[in-house]
């Protein structure tokens, strides 16, 4: 058998289900995995050091890394920044009591950039995350933490949470799949706030079908979240070993200058579809540099409202705490947002942000689904986001459009570089409330390809 | 380099944001605005004539719940002040707004 820690969440359910290996030795396999390269790595800020046990349910006591903006009774809660360094929540997030509800069991809290805002995890207050497939490269971010866990075996499923890449981008970056769910599908109660009308928590992990399970269990209305949908989440492991023929599926992308790394294994992935009976175009949509531009307006202006509550009176640290990034974005969304300057900035992104909007609407009357490369490039060397404040919007340029239209997309890895062990994504995107759709199309690719091997311990 | 972002102007956002700056930090930051501002201008180049803008764009509306008292959402007095640095008989502590001079 092979190592438990390299399990699968469905062969790990699968075995202890048929009481063939106790929940408790895959966590410990897991723990032992943490305390061999974690110190090297540095994917977790807190971990179990015993296993633990979970209640009764569907998720029998596995071991699951959660990312550390989300508030947990069991483990401090930072949001890798020193402003919350040892903040002991005494509330959890919606999502924690789900998961635990179906038994999951936290493993331990992952590193992210502080606050959740960049796409390098190097802005941790706590030391950067290092990439599990090669470390003198970053995992991406803000999940970095959790997408590096999913990538080292130090868990079996991981939960990070997205803005516009966070989930998608490291994902891409670690070779592990991450799924961005529709803004509204999964409760941002307890999650520490970045920009509120695009955060969307969501699964990492070892493939689209665990994905899927995760997802099945976040997923659904919450009271203490008025954005969250209130309709019933279909069951999404049921989109599983379904067929794409005669679906559409609209390439984007491709012709944009500085994706000529990516373009040829999309043109592959596009193939695939191809083959397995879809109908592939190549489609053209609105120029994702103008999503930076919204993104950049609006999260920041969101960021300056939702930091202003850490005042050091009723938790944590004063606001000198703060990091160098933390203060630029709240700086920036105070500007944006400020008399004189709100036309010229927060409105105009709105209003573009409802262009991207319309622009989805006609290419979903064409398409099923959208694919495209998840990030431009592979992962970027260590220190590459110290080199531009726009480091992290150039980085998830791709995922941006998307995002702030708060619809649902997966990465799924499409190559390995023989030479680096780095990995590059695919991105596929679907109208607002389907996931179904893109765990369908995910799972599809990812069976007629090789890439995943963790699909040989299935 | 054109300074469209003065240190004053980043000392004034400073002040409403409540971000404490030291004089190094003010100038890096003006610089980084600059860098910020010079990617974001795209925006004026795309028409929004009779384009409403969009805070929510998933169609959901109106979410209400009943108005009565949740109690499984509240904290104790206890554990609301369990991560306070400063607590005077049950009350945060707040620096002082008001001064007699």
């Amino acid at each position: 058998m092979t190592d438990l820690n390299k399990l699968t969440l469905k062969k790990a359910q699968k075995l202890v289900s048929e009481k063939q290996v106790k929940a408790s030795e895959i966590q410990q396999a897991c723990i032992n995995q943490i305390k061999a390269v974690n110190g090297d790595l540095n994917m977790f800020l807190s971990h179990l050091e015993d296993p633990a046990s979970g209640q009764e349910g569907a998720l029998a006591s596995l071991p699951i890394a959660v990312k550390d903006n989300v508030c947990t009774l069991d483990f401090p809660t930072t949001a890798s920044s020193k402003l919350l360094e040892g903040y002991r929540p005494p509330y959890e997030a919606t999502i924690m009591k789900k998961v635990k509800n179906a038994g999951g069991v936290v493993l331990g809290k992952t590193n992210l950039d502080a606050w959740a805002h960049g796409s390098s995890t190097e802005t941790s207050a706590f030391g950067r995350t290092l990439n599990p497939r090669n470390s003198d490269f970053l995992p991406g971010g803000s999940s970095g933490g959790s997408a590096a866990a999913v990538a080292s075996d130090t868990c079996v499923v991981a939960i990070g949470t997205e803005t516009a890449g966070s989930i998608r981008q490291p994902s891409a970056w670690c070779g592990v799949v991450g799924l961005k769910p529709t803004y509204g599908r999964v409760s941002r109660y307890g999650i520490a706030a970045m920009a509120s009308s695009t955060d969307s928590p969501g699964p990492i992990a070892k493939t689209v079908e665990d994905a899927a399970m995760l997802l099945d269990v976040m997923a659904g209305h919450d009271p203490f979240d008025a954005t969250s949908n209130p309709d019933k989440p279909p069951s999404f492991v049921k989109s599983i070993d379904k067929k794409v023929s005669d679906l559409r599926v609209g390439v984007l992308y491709q012709d944009l200058e500085g994706l000529e790394l990516v373009r040829p294994h999309i043109d592959k992935a596009a193939g695939i579809f191809e083959s397995l009976g879809a109908n592939v175009e190549y489609a053209e949509a609105m120029d994702p540099h103008y999503a930076i531009s919204v993104y950049t307006i609006v999260q920041r202006a969101e960021v300056s409202s939702n930091l202003a509550r850490y005042t050091g009176i009723r938790y944590g640290n004063d606001r000198s705490f703060f990091g160098d990034e933390a203060k630029r974005r709240i700086m920036l969304g105070t500007h944006a947002l400020r008399k004189g300057y709100a036309d010229k900035y927060y409105l105009t992104a709105q209003k573009v942000r409802a262009k991207f909007a319309l622009d989805y609407d006609e290419l979903f009357k064409k398409y099923d689904v959208l694919i495209s490369a998840s990030s431009p490039t592979f992962a970027e060397k260590i220190g590459a986001s110290e080199s531009s404040s726009m480091f992290g919007e150039l980085a998830d340029m791709l995922q941006e459009p998307s995002s702030i239209c708060g619809l649902p997309g997966i990465n799924v890895p499409v190559f390995r570089d023989p030479e680096t062990n780095l990995f590059l994504g695919l991105n596929i995107v679907a109208p607002a409330w389907r996931e179904d759709l893109v765990i369908q199309f995910g799972d599809a690719y990812e069976k007629a390809t090789s890439w995943n091997s963790w699909r040989n311990n299935d | 380099m054109s300074s469209l972002i003065s240190k004053k102007l980043v000392d004034e956002i400073a002040h409403l944001a409540n971000i404490p700056l030291s004089e190094a930090e003010l100038q890096n930051i003006a610089q980084d605005f600059e860098e910020t501002l010079g990617v974001i201008n795209n925006l004026s180049e795309i028409d929004t004539k009779n384009i409403e803008p969009a805070h929510h764009t998933t169609g959901l509306e109106n979410i209400l719940r009943e108005d009565i008292v949740e109690n499984d959402r509240m904290l104790s007095q206890k554990d609301s002040l369990s991560q306070a640095k400063k607590t005077h008989d049950g009350y945060f502590v707040v620096p002082r707004i008001l001064h007699n001079d």
